[in-house]
């Protein structure tokens, strides 16, 4: 993957490839023009590198799952039903949730660039990212499904949500049959971050999550 | 990484060839880390909305595309970063002459630093 390990080569020196070079400049500008603080700037790397992620999605979805009153707020005003819950830590507005039902499948795309729920899903993986993705679940939804391991039922209605820099989505997935009576916490285990952007479902009970 | 041309067949390929892992690492490198947060902070001072943003990043992709890159997410952050360049300066806080100048510097920084300590700019290293 990386590409900036070409610096074996250098007998005395060290040396920064182009990219690293046009980071550095940026952020050096920007921290004597008091626009950027170095320490804040870590602060943010290490929230999305250790606080968000799916697992705060996946205790959403756990709790909607046992929680009817919940889930209906969530389906109202997901970034609300979210914040006033008071067990979660507070979210960015314009969240909407989408319920997935045997009658319909949702998933989500950024068409334009890469828009994506970050408060409860962390930073997009690569795929969602890429033009193939971006593309194909639109023209062709069921087999970008076929693609992740994901078959649904013929009769079941495919709708595809485009994100946008203020409206962003999350999945409701189903929960799978056979776990009646868990609780919140083992719920959660088996939400999975695909099952919330709508290419993949909830893992079933006894299948360990990937 | 190929250049060929997109053709509608090799984005849909494409898509079998891209990791699927469901625990990727967050930034593949560190300068993608800084170069996110970079915008984040931007953001919260109000320098930009995510609207601008969002369609900075949207035709950053589309250039990108254009000129050959098989844009399957492992670019991603070269573009955002571009983004990111094309929005400090068109929002006059800083210009390509500048950028250009730092980047220099801090190749220079590099080049005295003996390998394996960490790379500071000094004044010395803008002359």
């Amino acid at each position: 993957m990386s590409h900036d390990d070409d610096d074996h080569d250098h007998d005395h020196g060290s040396h920064l490839t182009e990219v690293q070079l046009r980071v550095r400049a940026l952020e050096t500008i920007l921290t004597e023009k008091g626009y950027v603080d170095p320490a804040v700037l870590d602060q943010i790397v290490e929230h999305f590198e250790t606080r968000v992620g799916p697992h705060v999605g996946a205790r959403v979805v756990a709790r909607a799952w046992v929680d009817p009153a919940f889930k209906a707020s969530l389906l109202e005003d997901a970034t609300r039903a979210i914040n006033e819950s008071g067990a979660f830590e507070t979210i960015g507005d314009h969240l909407i949730a989408v319920e997935n039902t045997p009658q319909q499948h949702n998933m989500v795309v950024c068409t334009l660039c890469s828009c994506y729920p970050w408060d409860v899903l962390g930073l997009p993986p690569v795929w969602y990212k890429s033009a193939p993705y971006r593309s194909r679940v639109v023209m062709d939804p069921r087999s970008v499904l076929a693609d992740f391991g994901v078959t649904v039922p013929a009769d079941t209605r495919l709708r595809v949500w485009d994100s946008t820099a203020e409206t962003r989505y999350m999945v409701l997935p189903q929960r799978p049959a056979g776990t009646e009576g868990w609780s919140e916490e083992q719920l959660a285990e088996l939400v999975t971050r695909d099952s919330m952007i709508g290419t993949g479902v909830a893992a079933q009970p006894g299948a360990a999550r990937k | 990484m190929s250049a060929n041309p997109h053709s509608k067949q090799d984005a849909l390929g494409a898509l079998n060839a891209i990791p699927a892992a469901e625990r990727a690492p967050t930034f593949n490198e560190p300068w993608e880390a800084q170069a996110f947060a970079i915008t984040l902070a931007l953001h919260r001072r109000g320098v930009f909305t995510w609207d601008e943003w969002a369609a900075m990043l949207g035709r950053e992709i589309k250039d990108a595309q254009a000129r050959g890159d098989p844009d399957t997410g492992t670019t991603y952050y070269h573009h955002w970063l571009a983004a990111i360049e094309r929005v400090v300066r068109e929002k006059g806080i800083t210009d390509e002459q500048t950028l250009l100048r730092y980047r220099e510097a801090w190749d220079k920084a590099a080049d005295r630093t003996p390998h394996g300590q960490p790379i500071e700019l000094t004044p010395e290293d803008m002359v």
